[in-house]
Order: structure tokens, then sequence, then C-alpha cells
């Protein structure tokens, strides 16, 4: 039901772990719907110079974290802001419909990161642009 | 890379066909394949087997033969014995009882039937996922026309009360339906002595061929037709026989039961060696279900602060099959209704996990499976806030 790369990045997660003087932390997602992300980001120059990620969730979960923090690494913030779940998802060379969700938590945690950050900084924070979809449906069956 | 290794522990899901059954199945394709309907010779073999499968199946639950009717499946055979009983009992009430923790295949007919007019009381099940008796008696009314309480759980593999729920039903003159899906085989079901009249069965649970069940109706009890068209199983389900698939299904029954003890006493030592393995060797984790009245192949537990479609990804690239109760493995919001029904937390049931062995897993395979889970907890708890934050709150 995966790809390759999901499985690749699931198996292998990129930036797994905790930045303790993190300059932003970012968290979304809440156990009872079963994924959590927290993403935590160093800055420095405007370009966030590490990041790393904790992820309770599905394989999707997993992978879409890892391959987000991959993007966003080197990068500057706006550039940073700007990556839409869209991109994390043609990086993994696709998701199961299902699954979509689980990037957008990526690029949710990444945004709550930035915005910490910015907050930290005596800025006022970036606003979210409007209507990205969290989606599931049916079950399997026995 | 993947491990070449293949170990298959999700029983309750489905089981390999015997090789055994197979055999038995294949003349009916090719070489004997009459309608059991037509008149020739070519056709009078095939109705001789059905018949010797239906007494087969019947032997097996203590039936009579002409109380067995074939059906595609467990999902048909519970769809046609709560809408068939319904319907023509409606004249007497419009009220069933079943419970929170069934499988889709009644909670859903359930859903359907409340749509038609029916009331559905759904009871609850205590810690264990046992049904009481009190809560039972308690929602019995003067138009309860239909119990229907499972034989043992899918998930959690706990055994209901099912001697005490047939005893008072009958008392009562109420109808008794249960979904042994997950039984036959593994527990001795008797449908006399357990006062039992409809029961259901499918054969791929027991070594026998996918698309296949039966529905026991005890003899005098008023039923619907389900599927309408020509003569077969009596006039109440049409359709050209499945005469390979039922040969099949009487091969399969028939050893299942044969041998149920010996196989049954094996799989539940295993079990309780791989269950005695994780529970202290891996911190953090619960068994869901009852302790003794439990299915014997039947292992479900959940993992704290991790998410079980990741764990059985895992597992899967080690070679091993298994399954879980977390919503994230089936796309929908809710964990497992059964773990819910048990009262697990909602965030601890999105970390389940369900083994469930069978008669080709070995003592190689426990000791196999309980490493392989303990790697890949390990692995996930170290990717996980929550166990992030539960080791900061320790120290």
């Amino acid at each position: 039901m995966y790809s390759e790369k999901v499985m690749d990045h699931f198996m292998n997660p990129r930036n797994q772990g905790e930045i303790p003087d993190a300059d932003g932390v970012g968290e979304v997602g809440n156990p009872s719907c079963g994924d959590i992300m927290r993403i935590f980001i160093k800055v420095k120059d405007n370009i966030i110079t590490d990041v790393k990620f904790q992820t309770f969730g599905c394989g999707a979960a997993i992978a879409s974290s890892s391959m987000a923090t991959e993007l966003i690494k080197g990068k500057t913030l706006e550039e940073a802001w700007e990556m839409s779940n869209k991109a994390v998802v043609e990086a993994l060379e696709g998701l199961p419909p299902v699954k979509v969700h689980c990037s957008v938590l990526a690029e949710d945690g990444i945004h709550q990161a930035i915005n910490d950050y910015r907050i930290k900084q005596g800025l006022s924070p970036w606003e979210e642009k409007a209507g990205h979809a969290h989606g599931h449906d049916d079950e399997s069956g026995e | 890379m993947a491990s070449e290794k293949t170990v298959y522990m999700d029983h309750s899901a489905t089981t390999a066909t015997d090789p055994e059954v197979v055999q038995a199945m294949l003349p009916w394709y090719s070489q004997s394949y009459g309608n059991p309907s037509s008149i020739y010779r070519l056709a009078g073999i095939s109705r001789v087997a059905i018949d010797e499968a239906r007494a087969k199946v019947a032997t097996a639950i203590g039936a009579k033969p002409d109380e067995i009717f074939f059906t595609s499946g467990g999902t048909e055979s519970d769809n046609w014995a709560l809408i068939g009983t319904a319907f023509s009992h409606k004249g007497k009430g419009n009220h069933i009882i079943t419970t929170a923790i069934e499988h889709h295949a009644i909670l859903h007919t359930c859903e359907y039937l409340k749509k038609q007019g029916f009331d559905i009381t759904y009871l609850p099940v205590d810690e264990y996922g046992q049904v009481r008796m009190e809560d039972l008696k308690a929602a019995i009314t003067d138009r309860t026309i239909l119990v229907s309480v499972m034989f043992a759980n899918n998930e959690i593999g706990t055994i209901e009360p099912v001697s005490e729920i047939g005893k008072l039903c009958r008392e009562q003159g109420i109808l008794f339906h249960t979904d042994a899906v997950q039984a036959i085989g593994n527990v001795p079901i008797n449908v006399a002595t357990m006062n039992i009249d409809l029961l259901s069965l499918s054969g791929h649970k027991f070594y026998g061929p996918k698309g296949t069940g039966a529905l026991y109706i005890r003899k005098g009890i008023r039923i619907d037709s389900f599927l309408h068209g020509g003569a077969q199983e009596k006039r109440k389900r049409a359709g050209t026989e499945n005469v390979p698939g039922i040969v099949g299904l009487g091969a399969a029954i028939e050893k299942a039961v044969r041998d149920q003890d010996l196989k049954t006493s094996r799989i539940r030592d295993l079990r309780n060696r791989l269950l005695e393995r994780i529970l202290t060797e891996i911190p953090n984790c619960r068994l869901n279900g009852h302790k003794t009245e439990r299915l014997p192949g039947n292992i479900n537990i959940c993992f704290e602060f991790i998410e079980g479609e990741s764990l059985l990804l895992l597992l899967d690239h080690a070679g091993i099959a298994a399954s879980t109760g977390s919503a994230c493995s089936s796309g929908s919001l809710e964990p497992s209704h059964v773990l819910m029904a048990i009262g697990v937390p909602i965030e601890i049931a999105h970390g389940s996990l369900r083994l469930t062995l069978g008669i080709e897993n070995t003592e190689d395979d426990i000791n196999y499976v309980s490493e392989e889970i303990k790697k890949a907890v390990e692995k996930l708890r170290s990717i996980s806030p929550l166990y992030a934050d539960y080791l900061k709150k320790r120290s």
C-alpha cells in the first residue's frame, strides 16, 4: 500500500530525535486521533540549520515527518513556511488517500515550529492559509 | 531488504486451506461438475457430496443435517440470521438485543434493521469483554424477538457465556443466534445442549475454503428466505450450490473438530509462552481480553506510546503477519470498537497488536516473533514524543 520511498523513510527515518536547545518547537495532533508530531528547529540568520522530529503515529506519519524535515533543512524560514503538504506527498512518491492527512500534519507541525520561533523572537506569527483537509473513511474487513 | 522468513500469526483473519481439503475439493471442479439440481447421474453424485458435507457440519456442532444451510460465508450467515428472523417475527415484536463488540457483519446488519423500524439494544460488556447476564435480563422486553451474541470475539478472543444466554432465551421464548465464526475448531460447541437456535460459521477460519459457510437453523424456527430463486437449500437459499466449496467446508470442519483437543492444547501452550515473553520482556504493555475464557490462539495486547499500524509494518518487514485495532490501519478515525467497549483508553487502543496463532506455528516462531516485537516496539518508542515525555517524567 505504501511506495518504496515511504517505506524507506519509515524504516530509516531521517532527523529523528530531539533538539534540547531548539529555537522553535511545534506540536500537532493528539493521542486520541492516533498521531502526534513534534518538530524542533534550530535557526541561524533566518536559515533552518537543524531540524528534528518525534512522531507517534502510523507509517505514513513517520515517513511524512522524516521527508518534511529533509525538505526544510537548510532552507530559509520563508521557504520552509511555503513548503506545502503536497510537496511532501510528491517527494514521498504518493500517499494513499486516507493517509494524506499525515502530510498535512507535517506541514502544520513545521508552521507551528516556525511561529514558535517567531514569537520567541518577539515577532508576530505568520498566518495559516485557509483550507487544508483532514480526512478518513471506512473500516477494513475480515 | 524485507525478511525472507514468513511467520503467519493472523489466523483470525483467515487460514491457509488445508492441502487435504484442497484435494477433497478438486474432483468437484472439472470431473464431477454436475449441477446438483439436475436428474442425471453426474448430478446425483454432486447431490450426494453435498449431503455428506451437510452431515459433517451437523455432526461438528451437534445438529441434525436438515438444520444446516450452506451460505457464502460468515457475513451472509449473519445477515440472513438477523434479517430473516427479524422480518418473520415482526408480528411478535420489533426488538433485537446484541452486543457492542459484535463483528460488523452483525453491527451493520443491525443498523440496517434499525432503518427498517426495528429497535436494537447493544449490550455493554465487562472489562474482559464478557456480556453480563443481568444486563441481558434487564434488556429483554415483551417485544424482544431475537438475541444475537457472538460465541467468541474476533479481536480479543473472549468467549461469551453462550450456554447461560441460550438457557435464558429458551426459557423466555426468544430466539438466540450466535456468530460462531471464530469459535469453530477452537471451542466445543453443541447447539442442542447450549440451546442455540441459529449459528453462523465460516469455512476459511478453520483451514477450509474462502467463500463457504453455513447457517444452522434449529428445526421449526421460522425464517424468511434470503436469496430468492431456485429450490436449493429447501427453497431458503437459492443459487446453484458451490459444490467444491461445500465439500471443502465439510472436510475442513470434520478435521477441525476431530483434532480439536490436541490442536488447541498445543496452540494454547505456544500462545501462553509467547504472551509470557511479551509481558515480561516489554515494559508498559497490557493484555486485552479475558485471561482464561479466551480463544486458544489469541493474543491482543496494547503497547503504550506507539501506534499499531507502524508496528505492523515493522513486523511485516520481518516477515510476520499480524493485525491491529488501531484506527490508522483501517482509515477510520476511531480505534477498534471492541477495545473501546472494554474500556481501553483511546490513546492506548491505538497501540494494539493482535496475534492469532494456528496449527502451523512452532516453538521457533515464538522466539522469533517475541524478539522482533521487542525490537519493533523499542524502535517506535525511540521515535515517539509520548515515550520521550514518559522518560522525562520518570527521571
